[in-house]
């Protein structure tokens, strides 16, 4: 009688890489609800567009490189890109942005490195800089967390404005959108030299902790990502390295000087920092891979983005953070290589 | 008194579902003797046993057939009486599926005992007694390994052994052969270690067990009493029944790299290798059966079994009623680190403590695996340490100096790694294909050494003759130089010079050393001389 023989070990965790990447989309659904309930439809309908898309420009490329596509479009990786990028970008978005910020991920940084587990850099982000470079005004058209005042945009103005720029009364983009809390302090802070306390008075973009709105969606995520380091989807450490750091640079400029420094939460519950410590550093492809070293990785993030913010030309920095730690992660590893058991 | 000692830990692990309830229900079985057992010469570490047996030879049961080559080596007996009928290479239980040198004993089916005697006075006997009493009987580490044991019992002087501990952790799935030993032989067991304990004075003596086998723990801490022995109860996580990973949870210290437990004043033996010194000691009878757990989905009543060593796994399969068509995989060994079986004309060996008989839905798919996305899930899993990602990358690119630069050979092949891999990376694989590689390097660099040095010495063979040539020739000349220069001189070469050709005239050629030629040869030296005026036939001569 013969038998299949294979090597050890014979038993197998019930793990795979589409349920690693499903746990992080599922993690998303919370934050999205927000998304949609602060700043309406926008990011869902960036979504649909941006999905297909990633998947079509990851089928192109992986049937030019001869590689199997069903099985490598089902890992879900692509999906989350899309998904990543699609909710960083401001919510009304016109379509070609998100597409060429997609199509330019899959393409250039990830398929044209080796795909799935070979580039070095975070394609969402990577594509997220180039928009930012190249589009700044499409870029920075983030609207107010009309839902919590008016009720949300709806679908339809939403569709219209994401493809034909405007809505059927003619409003574009531009008179709905409003500057987002950090680039507030930017504006009124950095710039005009005005004191925290007299942009949160003269402004309407401070809510209880963070942003208006904005600190809404910034709990959720962070209810995702515990939900994620709980079920060890993601390792705690990058997380943790990302929020200390913020939370302690952040504390010990606004122990310096109140009024020019915002406080700790507000850098917590702005912008994209729980998304970025949660969903963004965390992509295990393109960060460090030693316990110690991701810690550093985190704290490295959590730094540049405060630095970049305070005192750099972004009002938020995440992107350019994560970046320039992809750039740190294979020395990070080298130099925090854990103790072997027997070794001194 | 119940004070419960302090534990430490070791990195990662994982926990994984034990599946040992099936196989405990039922009693042990004893397993009938077959009509044909083969009997691999190594089924231990070492260089395999000399037979000592021909084709032909009448055999006792508990006759020595084979006997060690060699310090590190075992011998073995023979598991009941009957005819030796072949010596030759038969498929052996290795995963490299080759044959290799074993005897075929055919039973008479009267299992008549060689005479044996034990020795009821262990207790004031000489420790070297004892030890080769132990190695006598061909007992080797019966936990997996199969490390001879009285060579673990001999640490030597410079290395005072602080402890003594017993395996009973028995931390893979399905496996339960231990947890039955230790159940039902708890006596024998501690009397066992006793014995070790008389050979290697140890100022402790600690028996390790996962708290997942209660009954086992409750069976040898009575029958330790009285003894200064220690029953400890340690976590379920595999791999806790690493040699290493007992050591580091139990006594907090860490085996050097490369090095051995005795470094460490640690050594370490299997439970049922402590009942096998027993038996031999006591009992005067060799290692000739064990226990072994027969489970698994295809196995009707899954249970441990005693089965004389050489017997066929295919008898074991058609005696147990085990449905061989809905076998998925025949693995002999737990299903983290045994080994998959290619048919069953195998027998079973003293280090099989397992036959697992996996139908589909035991064992994983076959599923072609996908790239490292380098969530370093293994990493936080390695019982060692290891960063086997990194090791999985360079040995995949064959760049085998970075794979030992990240420790590749302390590497223990537990397949934790390769278990929470969401890739399905064969991770082990790949690091035994680099150890493989590496140890074939290391040979062939060897060989290349071998071949330097040879060279070496030839060169400077040439150049000291050379060299001797030369002052040889430089003092000949010294001594021309030195005799007067004049007629004497002149008139001697003349004369040498007429002589020579008188010598030419009357016989041209006078061949050395040409009497007692046989014709072969003489027809030779003529075809070679033609040969050799017709490469040159301008040559004047």
């Amino acid at each position: 009688m013969e038998f299949h023989a294979t090597t050890s070990p014979h038993l197998h965790a019930p793990t795979s890489v589409t349920r690693v990447m499903g746990e992080v989309l599922l993690a998303l659904i919370p934050a999205l609800v927000g998304i949609v309930w602060v700043f309406g439809w926008g990011a869902i309908v960036n979504i649909v567009i941006a999905v297909p898309a990633a998947l079509a420009a990851e089928a192109a490329m992986l049937a030019a490189r001869g590689r199997p596509i069903r099985t490598t479009l089902m890992d879900l990786s692509a999906v989350l890109t899309a998904v990543l990028l699609a909710i960083s970008i401001p919510p009304l978005s016109p379509w070609w942005l998100t597409v060429t910020g997609v199509v330019f991920a899959m393409v250039f940084v990830k398929h044209l490195y080796g795909g799935l587990g070979y580039n070095p850099f975070n394609p969402a982000m990577a594509g997220y800089v180039l928009l930012l470079v190249s589009f700044p005004r499409e870029m920075t058209q983030w609207l107010p967390p009309e839902g919590l005042v008016h009720g949300s945009l709806g679908l339809g103005d939403a569709l219209n404005l994401i493809f034909g720029g405007q809505t059927p009364q003619g409003l574009g983009v531009d008179a709905l959108s409003q500057a987002t809390p950090l680039d507030t302090v930017r504006q009124q802070v950095t710039l005009l030299h005005h004191t925290i306390q007299d942009a949160k008075t003269t402004t309407p973009v401070f809510g209880l902790a963070g942003g208006k709105g904005w600190e809404i969606v910034s709990a959720l995520y962070l209810l995702g990502g515990i939900w994620m380091v709980r079920r060890n989807t993601i390792g705690w450490q990058i997380p943790v390295g990302v929020l200390v750091s913020l939370l302690v640079l952040a504390g010990l400029f606004n122990l310096y000087d109140p009024s020019r420094y915002a406080s700790p939460l507000f850098h917590l519950f702005s912008g994209a920092t729980m998304l970025e410590a949660f969903f963004i550093a965390t992509d295990p492809v393109t960060a460090s891979t030693t316990p110690w070293g991701r810690i550093g990785f985190g704290i490295g993030v959590g730094s540049l983005i405060y630095l970049i913010r305070t005192f750099g030309g972004y009002p938020d920095a995440g992107a350019f953070a994560v970046l320039i730690m992809n750039m740190m992660a294979p020395t990070l590893d080298h130099y925090t290589q854990p103790r072997v058991y027997g070794h001194p | 008194m119940n004070i419960p000692r302090a534990l430490f830990s070791f990195h990662g692990g994982i926990h994984v579902h034990g599946h040992k309830e099936i196989s405990t229900q039922l009693p042990v079985d004893v397993a009938p003797i077959p009509p044909r057992l083969v009997l691999p010469l190594q089924q231990h570490i070492g260089l395999p046993a000399e037979p000592l047996v021909a084709i032909g030879d009448k055999v006792l049961k508990g006759q020595p057939l084979a006997k060690p080559k060699g310090y590190i080596s075992a011998s073995l007996h023979a598991p009941t009486s009957g005819q030796v009928v072949d010596v030759s290479p038969l498929p052996v239980p290795h995963p490299s599926g080759l044959g290799a040198p074993c005897i075929v004993l055919e039973s008479d089916g009267q299992d008549t005992w060689y005479p044996h005697q034990g020795l009821a006075d262990w207790a004031s006997a000489d420790p070297n007694l004892l030890r080769t009493l132990i190695r006598d009987a061909g007992i080797v580490g019966l936990g997996g390994a199969g490390f001879p044991s009285s060579v673990k019992l001999q640490p030597g002087p410079s290395r005072p052994i602080r402890t003594l501990i017993l395996n009973g952790a028995e931390c893979e799935p399905y496996i339960t052969s231990d947890d039955l030993l230790m159940r039902r032989q708890a006596a024998e067991i501690i009397e066992g270690m006793s014995i070790m304990a008389r050979i290697l004075q140890p100022t402790e003596c600690l028996i390790g067990i996962e708290d997942n086998k209660p009954e086992a723990y409750q069976a040898l801490r009575e029958a330790a009493q009285g003894h200064p022995i220690e029953v400890v109860q340690v976590p379920t996580r595999y791999p806790m029944g690493g040699e290493k990973q007992l050591i580091k949870v139990l006594t907090g210290r860490e085996v050097p790299s490369g090095g051995l437990p005795s470094q460490v004043g640690v050594v370490c033996h299997n439970v049922a290798t402590a009942h096998a010194v027993y038996r031999a000691v006591v009992h005067g009878e060799p290692l000739i059966s064990r226990l072994l757990t027969l489970t698994g989905g295809a196995v009707a009543q899954p249970r441990n079994v005693e089965v004389r060593l050489g017997t066929p796994v295919s008898f074991l399969l058609q005696h147990y009623q085990v449905s061989v068509n809905r076998i998925e995989r025949l693995i002999m060994g737990g299903p983290m680190m045994g080994f998959a079986l290619s048919h069953d004309q195998v027998p079973v060996v003293k280090t099989s403590n397992c036959l697992l008989c996996a139908v589909a839905g035991e064992v994983p798919a076959n599923q072609d695996p996908q790239a490292c996305i380098r969530c370093g899930a293994c990493t936080t899993v390695c019982p060692t340490n290891l960063l086997p990602q990194q090791m999985y990358w360079h040995a995949r690119a064959r760049d085998f100096d970075k794979v030992q630069q990240y420790n590749l050979f302390d590497c223990i092949e537990c397949g934790c790694c390769a278990e929470v891999c969401p890739s399905r990376i064969p991770l082990v694989q790949y690091y035994r294909f680099a150890k493989s590689e590496v140890a074939a390097r290391e040979r062939d660099k060897q060989r290349a050494d071998l071949a330097r040095r040879r060279n070496e010495a030839r060169v400077a063979r040439f150049d000291r003759e050379k060299a001797e040539k030369a002052a040889k020739l430089a003092q000949a000349k010294a001594a021309a130089a030195s005799a007067p220069p004049g007629a004497d001189k002149k008139a001697a070469i003349d004369a040498a010079v007429a002589r020579a050709a008188a010598k030419k005239a009357t016989a041209p050629v006078t061949p050395k050393n040409t009497e007692d030629l046989t014709p072969a040869q003489q027809a030779q030296i003529a075809e070679a001389d033609s040969r050799r005026a017709a490469d040159q036939p301008g040559d004047p001569r």
